[in-house]
């Protein structure tokens, strides 16, 4: 049993312009200490398939509307709200893009390490402080003693997400999300990040699904690949899988993007059109307005996902037609 | 830290002296008090010998003069009318003006803001409507107005309070209320729009993530970040309690500072008038600094830049 299963979830935002599709079916799995790389552009879908995760889903606009999030085997939608706070810190941890203003201004770091322990695991007092300096000095947090005391504003930006890390991983979670932990960081900031990120996963055996639209990250972070496109996951596979071997013409025109130092392109390319409005989906493939390889099938009915590999998915009805 | 306090201080002080100057020439212009003291068909002779007592009769500088000096012995001259020191004065109705006033607060806080946090996390709902609702009539009603229509109510229709005076917690429900409604008011719709910034925040979202209570994610992480702008409005609002409430006082019969100087003013008691409002003015400006000092205590980067 994977630790983490996520069956056809469906949240939307029910606005004044209509349903909003946010995530329309997304089903993946999770296994235990592997890293999981969500892609796609912004309003794919990524950030709120994290949150409809943790069930903090913006109410009462959104809602998850169906399908099932198992956690060991246990469904994270059955649960209530007492029972899904026991969740979330503790068995599933996120850290959130902007490290800038992810941290209360107005609590001392100390403070903010330490109510997540003290939540969870009960530790008061002394121990309570032993623990929270262990737990900054495993994100590198050097003199993290004397800085219990200092507020947000005292650390760096890189300083800061690691702070929030070390709150993530405080408890010892089973799934880490990051969403999109490093986007607002210094190109070498990020680098030492993760290499940080994954040395403390390692060692913790925690589940991390990272959350990125850059392709870099992924090749040297994720054991698989999830790419999403207006809501759904459109391809899936090892990250080898994905990076050799696209199969979705979306993920293959991402790919294309980026910027390639051997092949001194000139010019960055670029995928022609705007993503869907996820209000007013046309009935066929939501990229087929977009794709090069459009077939007039593809405007009517919705591609289903294909196993072109062991392990390799792809939404496409091109998909069956080139085996590789 | 302690040279911007000394700063600070040094500021207080030149204002505290600008407004005894304004305070004794504009009392100066109210009118000539010989006229109210003595009878109609006073002679002449005593009028001057009236004059001379009061020290009426020296120029204006050299009075000016006196004034400075005497206050800064503490001494604040004695009550033309009843011949008692002002400051024996001013400390009988020092006590009713700070229960009125303190009573208000602590209601314009209760009341402020809860419902202010609450109106902004039940965004849109008929609990959000009501309280914007109750603010608009706290803010728009004058207090007067207000105060009678509660006597009317309350002391003359139902009768379950006392019109007017001070003495048991009966007393103060009315004039506190009607003191307090504005202020409230004015608390919840601060609270309200302070808070709805701090819940759209990253941080909130945080706290939710560490599976933390949703009481605790409102009081701990909201409504501290949030209470900074309205700690600072409250606290000017509780100096100008202390002084600014001639309204209330006058319309509910309180014995307090306000109405004191109100009397004063028609009897033309210049002593008590100058005396009252520099202990007014000293309030507000000691309310003053101790925002300033409040506020960096609060925000710590604040705090640190000062440092």
């Amino acid at each position: 049993m994977p630790l983490l299963a996520v069956e056809d979830l469906k949240t939307y935002f029910f606005t004044r312009r209509g349903v909003v599709k946010a995530v329309d079916g997304v089903s993946f799995t999770l296994e235990a200490g592997e890293t999981l790389a969500l892609v796609g552009e912004s309003g794919s879908g990524k950030s709120v398939t994290c949150l409809s995760l943790v069930r903090l889903v913006p109410e009462p606009a959104g809602r998850i509307v169906g399908g099932r999030i198992l956690l060991d085997g246990d469904d994270l939608l059955a649960k209530n709200p007492r029972q899904m706070r026991r969740v979330r810190g503790k068995q599933i941890a996120m850290v959130l893009q902007d490290p800038m203003t992810s941290l209360n201004p107005g609590l001392t770091i100390g403070t903010q390490v330490g109510e997540v322990m003290r939540l969870h695991q009960g530790i008061r007092g002394r121990s309570l402080r032993e623990r929270v300096v262990d737990a900054l000095r495993r994100l590198r947090i050097s003199a993290a003693e004397s800085r219990l005391g200092q507020f947000p504003h005292q650390f760096s930006g890189g300083m800061r997400q690691r702070v929030s890390s070390a709150i993530a991983l405080s408890c010892a979670p089973r799934v880490l999300i990051a969403d999109e932990p490093t986007t607002s960081l210094d190109v070498t900031i990020q680098a030492q990040y993760l290499e940080l990120l994954k040395e403390v996963q390692a060692a913790a055996g925690v589940a991390v699904i990272l959350v990125t639209h850059d392709f870099g990250i992924v090749a040297a972070n994720a054991d698989r690949v999830a790419v999403m496109y207006a809501g759904r996951i459109v391809e899936m596979g090892t990250t080898l899988q994905v990076f050799n071997n696209p199969r979705h013409p979306y993920t293959q025109a991402l790919l294309r993007c980026l910027p390639d130092v051997d092949l001194k392109r000139e010019q960055l390319v670029e995928i022609g059109g705007q993503p869907p409005d996820l209000a007013a989906l046309p009935p066929g493939c939501p990229f087929a307005p977009r794709c090069s390889e459009r077939q007039p099938i593809c405007e009517r009915s919705l591609p289903p996902a294909v196993t072109v590999d062991a392990g390799h998915t792809a939404a496409c009805f091109l998909a069956v037609a080139t085996p590789a | 830290m302690a040279r911007y306090l000394a700063g600070r201080l040094a500021q207080t002080l030149l204002s505290m002296l600008v407004v005894i100057s304004i305070v004794f020439f504009l009392t100066r212009l109210s009118g000539n008090p010989i006229h109210l003291l003595l009878d109609v068909n006073a002679s002449e002779r005593d009028q001057e010998i009236l004059t001379r007592h009061l020290g009426l009769d020296r120029p204006l500088p050299v009075q000016y003069l006196i004034y400075v000096r005497n206050i800064c012995l503490g001494d604040f001259g004695t009550s033309i009318l009843t011949r008692r020191p002002v400051t024996e004065h001013i400390w009988e109705r020092l006590p009713a003006t700070a229960e009125l006033g303190f009573v208000a607060m602590a209601l314009s806080v209760l009341i402020g803001v809860p419902f202010g946090m609450y109106s902004a996390v039940r965004r849109g709902t008929a609990f959000d409507s009501g309280a914007r609702i109750f603010a608009v009539l706290g803010q728009s009603m004058p207090a007067f107005w207000l105060g009678l229509m509660l006597i009317l109510l309350f002391g003359v229709i139902l009768g379950i309070f006392p019109a007017g005076g001070r003495g048991g917690i009966e007393h103060i429900i009315l004039p506190a209320f009607t003191l307090g409604y504005f202020t409230s008011a004015a608390i919840l719709r601060l609270t309200r729009s302070a808070m709805l910034e701090v819940l759209g925040s990253d941080y909130i979202k945080f706290a939710r993530l560490k599976g933390l209570h949703e009481q605790v994610v409102l009081w701990k992480h909201g409504l501290k970040n949030a209470l900074l702008p309205v700690v600072t409005f409250a606290v000017m609002l509780f100096v100008q309690f202390l002084g600014g409430a001639v309204v209330t006082e006058t319309v509910f019969a309180w014995p307090g500072l306000g109405r004191l100087i109100l009397e004063s003013i028609t009897t033309r008691d210049y002593p008590i008038v100058q005396a009252g409002v520099l202990v007014l003015s000293a309030l507000y400006l000691t309310g003053n600094l101790c925002v300033d000092l409040l506020y960096s205590y609060l925000n710590p980067r604040i705090r640190r830049a000062g440092a």
